[in-house]
């Protein structure tokens, strides 16, 4: 959220200013691990990102929310794990002593379409929508990690919550039938051929159903939507449509600026929406 | 003689008779039986104390009635299985050998302590305390008599499907009469729009209808369709039931079938789903569901007529072309309203089958979002010649399919729907394969996690679909999409799956997708349950009374089930149970009475304040309030001994036979004097 995932931190703290969502980064923060840890060792994996929850916990905040879906995952995971098995909380909590910290395991981790549907409520979000996303026709790509396998503010098969998202800021949802399909996540690094196989499916078949932008809710996917164009061109075919994270789609809505919401970064263009209507923007 | 005196024992000193049961190895594996009755001996009151191999043998049973004779008891006591199995058996042996049956206690040490402990020790001690309980008890019984009510003759059924078909025309021909009460248009419920039946591709029409004309005529059955029960009543052998009986807005006496109302009707074209065709047909506002209806009247759909308004009002603004076209007949009736009749029967079998899984509720085989998926019970009207398309298999959009996929297990054996297995969906589905190759020639491929098909003839029919071709895959199917990843799979359906005997994921395009849905209980399982006094198990389908052994009764006497009501299951085990549940309920009623437990309540006239306390608490509605002495009464015949009332009444006026306060105490007494 930092690197190559700056657009959605600066969308996100954006839209949440605009909602008046308060939001205090963690101190200090470590990498969560990822997958990546996560398959190599899970105890020292839970290690890892426990450190996150501690320090949270210190912070007295009620809840920690993890836009990363990969974050999002692997801290639940954790928290999962501590709770299921006292060895490994055992293992985790020492580990933690050493830092000078502790976790009691109270601060729930949330996703930020989970806070942004059921905690500020798809009508204060309508009141914020400046320009509505009128005729804009969205696939909504939710990846594989936010609903699997801990399917607790959504489907697992069919999740629906950015579809409510969207159609709230005006635009037009399309089905798309990929909607959890991996994007080919870190093997387009390692491996190059499957993966970017993975993104020039979710591509394709999102302009067959219609739509003119992609929505989506992890920085990888982003990532790889986004900006592998040309070799997926050079490999298959040409498959143009930006893929823009849900946050920079609501700040669109919101009437903020393309700046604020980081979407020079991005590598596809948005299509230019039409002008805030006066009316609207006075309120 | 009359219970509802407070009657003495006649003060005679207790002379009780204890025997115990090994029960085989059942008890005296876990139970010192030869301790226990060394125990019992020597209580006070104890006459003899026995134990033997196996007490409900004809010897066992001897040997009570002889002691009883020789050694002159007045008491007896039986320590073995659960009084539910035995206890009617050892009274019996009680009253042969010249007692009052109620003479008799029955003590369970093998439901209660044998078969549920693991230290010999234990049990022995446990048992001992029963013993003791039941010894201090039993000199505490009073003479009783068992009251003989007379029962009421004829029998209902509700549903008229195959189940409760067979189970009216089952009695009705052994010279019951049946009241058959269906709440649809018409009787034949889920057979009637099968095409064939598996595994022997009888036409289920052919078999059906000449069945549901015979219930239409038969001189024993009253027909009552597009009715439904909305009360229950009384108790076994005499039940009061209200059954609404809804408005068709055609006189069944008066119509005669001959349909010509339908073409007369205004909408020119049929515009209405039409529900026996699953909505893949069209009706107009009047219609007949199907051509063997029966009973072979029309009727009036309100919600589409125009002569009726939004709220469901005869509005009158519609030309009335089928009442012109009924002409002197004069059977269309605008002015029906919803009546409510009562009838009397003395027995019910609820008849009232299952309902299909709603396929849109596993979103990713695109149920509902994709015209080229199917239910199995769509495709079982395509296939049929009286069906929607004249039995010509055309897909939505008019193509004939090339290649179909049916999907097992669609909402069965899952832990995210339903968790149990369907049992019938295997043989459908291998019957539909057969029949949609025989139709289309198409390729057909199954996707299962197990093939099932115990039952007779039924993994034969296995085999033959094998060699004719069909493709079997075995693994749980991901997602059906129209998303295409070759140019083959393109205008196509895609069934992904993890092919577990290939060990690995395919893509398999297809034209048509069938879903094989599994069986539920209907939607309003719980408030039918509740309506007869029923219970439901965690699925939802009702509860029988055994499993085994009592599997068409239910807990509540005088009501049987039959058919997927209980539980899914076909066609031939359908029918049987349906003969079980009618010759359950010819048991009952042929034997003319009911011997009611006397475990009923009385209220002490002398001691009754008058309060009504106990009046609202009754169940069973058995307490009246009489004027004149200011006292509340108990009819005998209604109270069925549940000691609501008994515990509420503030005086402590309310006594229940077989439950007295000396009788309760002094057994609790028994069990805790033990050490």
């Amino acid at each position: 959220m930092k690197g190559t995932g700056r657009a959605y931190e600066e969308s996100l703290l954006a839209v949440m200013r605009a909602l008046g969502v308060e939001l205090e980064e963690v101190e200090d923060w470590n990498c969560c691990g990822a997958t990546a840890y996560m398959a190599v060792d899970e105890v020292k994996a839970c290690i890892l990102a426990s450190r996150n929850l501690a320090i949270a916990e210190k912070m007295n905040n009620k809840v920690m929310m993890a836009p990363c879906s990969s974050c999002y995952l692997i801290l639940n995971k954790t928290k999962h794990y501590l709770h299921d098995s006292p060895q490994v909380n055992s293992v985790v909590n020492r580990a933690l002593k050493n830092a000078g910290l502790s976790y009691s395991g109270n601060v729930p981790v949330r996703h930020p379409l989970d806070i942004l549907i059921n905690d500020v409520g798809l009508d204060a979000i309508k009141k914020q929508v400046k320009r509505p996303l009128k005729g804009l026709k969205v696939a909504t790509y939710y990846g594989c990690q936010i609903v699997r396998p801990y399917a607790t503010f959504d489907r697992a098969d069919n999740p629906t919550t950015m579809d409510r998202l969207m159609e709230a800021l005006g635009a037009t949802v399309v089905r798309f039938p990929l909607k959890t399909r991996c994007c080919g996540a870190s093997l387009t690094g390692t491996l190059p051929e499957p993966g970017l196989l993975c993104s020039y499916i979710i591509l394709k078949e999102a302009i067959r159903c219609g739509a003119e932008v992609i929505s989506t809710v992890c920085p990888l996917c982003q990532f790889n939507l986004d900006g592998y164009h040309d070799k997926i061109a050079a490999k298959w075919e040409h498959v143009e449509i930006p893929t823009l994270y849900f946050t920079q789609l609501m700040g669109l809505a919101f009437g903020l600026s393309e700046r604020e919401l980081g979407l020079h970064r991005n590598f596809v263009p948005m299509k230019k929406l039409p002008e805030a209507q006066p009316e609207l923007a006075v309120r | 003689m009359e219970n509802v005196s407070q009657k003495k024992n006649g003060g005679e000193q207790p002379r009780i008779g204890f025997y115990i049961c090994h029960c085989g190895h059942n008890i005296a594996s876990m139970v010192d039986c030869a301790d226990v009755a060394k125990y019992v001996a020597q209580l006070p009151g104890v006459v003899l104390s026995k134990d033997y191999k196996y007490m409900c043998s004809d010897p066992g049973q001897e040997m009570i009635a002889k002691d009883i004779k020789e050694h002159g008891l007045n008491r007896v006591v039986v320590a073995s299985c659960s009084p539910l199995l035995h206890e009617h058996t050892f009274r019996n042996a009680t009253e042969k050998g010249g007692l009052n049956p109620f003479y008799f206690q029955m003590v369970n040490v093998r439901e209660h302590d044998s078969w549920v402990h693991t230290n010999r020790e234990d049990a022995t001690h446990k048992a001992k305390a029963l013993a003791r309980a039941a010894i201090n008890r039993v000199a505490h019984h009073k003479p009783l008599e068992t009251k003989k009510v007379p029962i009421h003759p004829d029998v209902l059924v509700v549903g008229g499907g195959i189940a409760g078909i067979h189970a009216a025309m089952t009695l009705a021909n052994a010279g019951k009469k049946v009241i058959l009460v269906e709440r649809e248009p018409t009787i034949g419920g889920h057979m009637a729009k099968f095409d064939k039946t598996f595994p022997t591709l009888d036409c289920a029409a052919c078999i059906l209808t000449p069945k549901m004309s015979e219930v239409g005529s038969h001189p024993n059955i009253r027909l009552m369709t597009y009715s439904e029960v909305v009360k229950v009543d009384g108790y076994v052998g005499n039940y009061q039931v209200t059954i609404k009986r809804k408005p068709r807005y055609v006189d069944e006496e008066l119509c005669i079938g001959c349909q010509e109302c339908i073409p007369a009707c205004v909408f020119k074209e049929p515009k209405f789903a039409d529900e026996f065709n699953e909505g893949l047909g069209k009706r107009k506002p009047i219609y007949i569901p199907f051509p063997q209806a029966t009973p072979q009247v029309v009727t009036i759909d309100p919600k589409v007529c125009l002569n009726f308004n939004k709220k469901g009002e005869v509005s009158n603004k519609c030309k009335k072309t089928c009442v012109e076209a009924c002409g002197d007949k004069n059977a269309i009736d605008f002015t029906q309203t919803e009546k409510f009749e009562e009838i009397k029967v003395g027995a019910i079998i609820v008849a009232t089958g299952f309902k299909t899984f709603d396929a849109r509720r596993i979103t990713q085989y695109g149920y509902g979002i994709y015209p080229g998926v199917y239910t199995s019970l769509e495709v079982e009207r395509l296939v049929n010649a009286a069906g929607p398309t004249g039995g010509h298999v055309v897909l939505r959009d008019g193509r004939k399919p090339e290649s179909i996929g049916i999907i097992h297990c669609v909402g069965s054996r899952d832990e995210k729907t339903n968790r149990w297995c369907s049992r019938v969906c295997c043989m459908y589905s291998l019957k539909l394969a057969h029949l949609l190759k025989e139709h289309t020639g198409a390729e057909v491929y199954n996707f299962y996690i197990d093939m099932r098909t115990p039952g007779k003839n039924y993994d034969e029919f296995y085999g033959k679909l094998l060699e004719e071709g069909v493709h079997f895959i075995r693994g749980r199917v991901g997602e059906v999409t129209d998303w295409a990843f070759t140019k083959e799979e393109e205008g196509k359906l895609v069934i992904r799956v993890e092919d577990t005997l290939a060990g690995y994921v395919r893509r398999i395009p297809v034209d048509m997708v069938v879903l094989s849905v599994g069986l539920e209980p209907q939607p309003d399982a719980q408030d039918v349950r509740r309506l007869f006094g029923m219970s439901c198990g965690g699925e939802g389908f009702f509860l029988e009374r055994h499993p085994k052994l009592a599997p068409v009764n239910t807990f509540t006497d005088g009501i049987y089930l039959a058919g997927c009501c209980q539980g899914p299951k076909d066609i031939p085990d359908t029918v049987a149970q349906a003969g079980a549940a009618a010759a359950e309920a010819m048991q009952l009623i042929d034997r003319g009475y009911i011997e009611q437990e006397p475990n009923t309540a009385f209220i002490l006239q002398d001691e009754c304040c008058g309060c009504k306390s106990c009046i609202p608490l009754c169940p069973y509605t058995a307490i009246v309030f009489d004027e004149s002495t200011q006292k509340a009464i108990i009819n005998e015949a209604l109270c069925k001994g549940c000691g609501t009332c008994v515990g509420s009444c503030p005086s402590g006026s309310i006594v229940q036979n077989l439950f007295e306060d000396d009788q309760i105490f002094s057994e609790i007494e028994g069990v805790l004097s033990y050490d």
